[in-house]
């Protein structure tokens, strides 16, 4: 059981791309709640920003979504898949076949090239591999045709080290790693921070744009409130979930 | 295989660590091989020194010493035998040869073996080897002498040269032959074995020096006879030291062994070159033993040295581990990449050891045959020293297991939370 196919149950939009319900999360017995979220849902072709400062939750989110984390109670569906109910070895398929990440920073693999880095998906699904050769002669090409769309386009700056390159270089490697063969979803957690404010939104512009071209649904998740005019929805995390420990992190 | 290769990566990431690392378990196994070849090159060589010999004859005495003083020429002989029973023996019905050895005199530290032609028709080493001269042939005459070949090297000695005997071990010019020199007619083929260092004449020729000696002491003055005059005189000897024994058939060893042992007018004693051989090497065994566990022991430090490298590194890369989980690593993978590193680590280890080796034994395979007369054949791995090394590759892998499963927690419980 790959943990391939999304199911659908009945009764449920097959556009979910993300369906919380009724979800609660402690890290240790007896240790506070971090989150209690009565419900969250995500559509295809969404682009979302959850704004949620330090402390509300953010990253137990985003750990409970790839699935490295289980929830203490209730559901947490993705592309149809009650990750849940799926045992870790399942959760672990599934991330490497669905989802693609991009963090804050330091993102590469030091002691890897620039098209190794963007490859690494490949080499843990088969999924992410078949997809990226499905328009491309050879996985280089479709690593090099991504970062030319992220204007990683100078030859020189491909055979650098990986870790001497600039920090939104860096960024737009990792943004081709998480877009390499085309995941379902994409959670790029602060991957403008470390950025100029100019850059910012070209960034995320770009992200946009190759996004819609893998048919990827994007999860923004930033404690910026000045990036979200870019999106078409916002969520406040401090708002959804209802747990005291992240209504003490807003007060 | 995708793992091996980035592990690879990652190590040469970290290659002044990886380096280090590898040279402590390369210098390791080179030391444990080596240790292992040069014990059993140092056994066969001991083991070929003598072969063919069914029986050594000599005055009462222990098993070793006997073996030591006529077959390694270390040591002395309380006792001698007497020409006379030396005659009894050779009369036996069921012995085919005997090669008698009159020990007791040297040449520049090299000993002086008094015996008679048998000892170049019917000695044998290694595998059935006989003596074979390099030059020149057996002595003829009273006052010839044929050395060995690494007295002819370390001494010179050419075909014609003279040869002055020493009485004793020791070289001290009171006590030389010098009124009855020796020329030299033969140099021997190198084998390998103690007959190198050594010279041979005749057992005429050791009664011819001592004819004019009283009480082992030399003569008087005025009293001794010049070397031509020796040549007249009855040169029969009175006693050898020591005597070689072939038989008919080997099925008799027992029986003539129990007929030298019960010999009534003398005691002497008969051993079996190779139950000797086997008893002298569990006396050199333990110093042997012990010099493989100090190399085992080495190799487990060189070990340590890659677990603590591994061990050390793990926090630093622990950023490293969460990236990998979020482009689709498992725990399981993670677990995997430090294994492979281990092993990647161990298994050049292990290679560069082996090249070491063969490079040492390359270029100081002339010395050690010089100087230890051991004979380290250029062959490759035997299925022995393979085994160590697949025991040591093994234990490295063992030793991985540790720093492997320690990064598969840290990857489990940071999950892809990165903390820098």
């Amino acid at each position: 059981m790959e943990g391939a196919v999304p199911k659908h149950a009945p009764g449920q939009s097959p556009d979910n791309v993300i369906r919380i319900r009724d979800l609660t999360f402690r890290w240790k017995l007896g240790m506070p709640q971090v989150l209690d979220l009565p419900s969250l849902v995500i559509d295809r072709g969404e682009r979302i920003f959850i704004e949620g400062a330090s402390g509300s939750g953010k990253s137990t989110l985003l750990s409970l979504l790839a699935g490295v984390i289980l929830p203490e109670r209730g559901e947490i569906q993705v592309l149809g898949e009650r990750l849940d109910r799926l045992g870790s070895v399942q959760r672990d398929h599934f991330r490497a076949h669905h989802i693609g990440f991009v963090f804050q920073m330091f993102n590469l693999i030091p002691y890897l090239s620039v098209v190794e880095n963007v490859l690494l998906p490949c080499r843990f699904s088969d999924q992410r591999r078949l997809r990226a050769l499905r328009d491309a002669d050879s996985l280089e090409a479709e690593a090099l045709r991504l970062l030319r769309q992220l204007d990683m386009t100078d030859a020189t700056l491909l055979r650098r080290p990986v870790t001497s390159l600039s920090v939104g270089q860096q960024q737009r490697v990792a943004a081709a790693r998480a877009l390499i063969g085309a995941p379902a979803l994409l959670i790029a957690d602060e991957p403008t921070s470390s950025l100029d404010s100019d850059r910012r939104e070209s960034f995320i512009r770009l992200l946009f744009d190759e996004c819609a071209r893998a048919g990827s649904t994007l999860v923004f998740v930033s404690h910026d409130a000045s990036l979200e005019p870019l999106f078409n929805r916002t969520v406040r995390l401090s708002e959804i979930n209802r747990s005291a420990v992240a209504r003490r992190a807003e007060a | 295989m995708q793992l091996l290769i980035l592990a690879w990566k990652s190590l040469l990431n970290r290659r002044a660590t990886a380096l280090l690392t590898l040279l402590s378990i390369s210098f390791s196994v080179l030391l444990l091989v080596g240790v292992e070849r040069l014990r059993t090159e140092a056994r066969e060589s001991f083991a070929n020194t003598i072969s063919g010999t069914d029986l050594i004859l000599g005055a009462r005495s222990g098993a070793v010493q006997l073996l030591l003083y006529s077959v390694f020429h270390i040591g002395d002989a309380t006792n001698n035998i007497s020409w006379k029973s030396y005659q009894d023996i050779a009369a036996m019905p069921r012995v085919d040869w005997i090669i008698p050895l009159a020990l007791g005199d040297s040449h520049r530290g090299f000993r002086v073996i008094g015996t008679d032609q048998g000892y170049f028709t019917h000695y044998r080493y290694g595998q059935n080897q006989s003596l074979a001269f390099a030059r020149g042939g057996p002595f003829q005459d009273l006052y010839d002498v044929v050395v060995g070949a690494e007295v002819a090297k370390s001494l010179g000695y050419r075909l014609g040269d003279a040869v002055v005997v020493a009485h004793g071990a020791s070289d001290v010019s009171f006590a030389r032959h010098a009124d009855k020199p020796f020329r030299v007619v033969g140099i021997l083929e190198r084998s390998g074995t103690p007959l190198d260092r050594a010279l041979y004449v005749s057992l005429q020729a050791i009664e011819a020096i001592h004819v004019d000696w009283r009480n082992g002491g030399p003569p008087p003055p005025g009293q001794s006879i010049p070397a031509g005059q020796a040549r007249e005189m009855d040169l029969t000897p009175r006693a050898i030291t020591a005597a070689l024994i072939g038989l008919k058939a080997r099925i008799a060893t027992f029986q003539v062994q129990r007929r030298i042992n019960e010999y009534p007018e003398e005691p002497l004693t008969a051993i079996l070159p190779g139950v000797a051989l086997s008893q002298l090497w569990g006396l050199v065994g333990v110093a042997e033993n012990a010099l493989l566990l100090v190399s085992v022991c080495v190799v487990i430090v060189g070990l340590i040295g890659m677990l603590t490298a591994l061990l050390s590194s793990l926090n630093e890369r622990r950023r490293e581990m969460a990236i990998l989980r979020s482009v689709g690593a498992r725990p399981a993978h993670v677990f995997a990449l430090i294994m492979g590193e281990a092993f990647a680590l161990t298994t050049t280890g292990v290679l560069t050891g082996v090249a070491l080796l063969y490079a040492v034994l390359f270029s100081t395979r002339q010395l050690i045959e010089y100087r230890f007369g051991i004979h380290l054949a250029q062959t490759g791995l035997s299925a022995h020293e393979l085994m160590l090394l697949g025991l040591v590759l093994l234990a490295g892998l063992l030793v991985g297991i540790l720093p492997s499963y320690r990064a598969y927690r840290l990857s489990l419980a940071d999950g892809l939370s990165i903390r820098v």
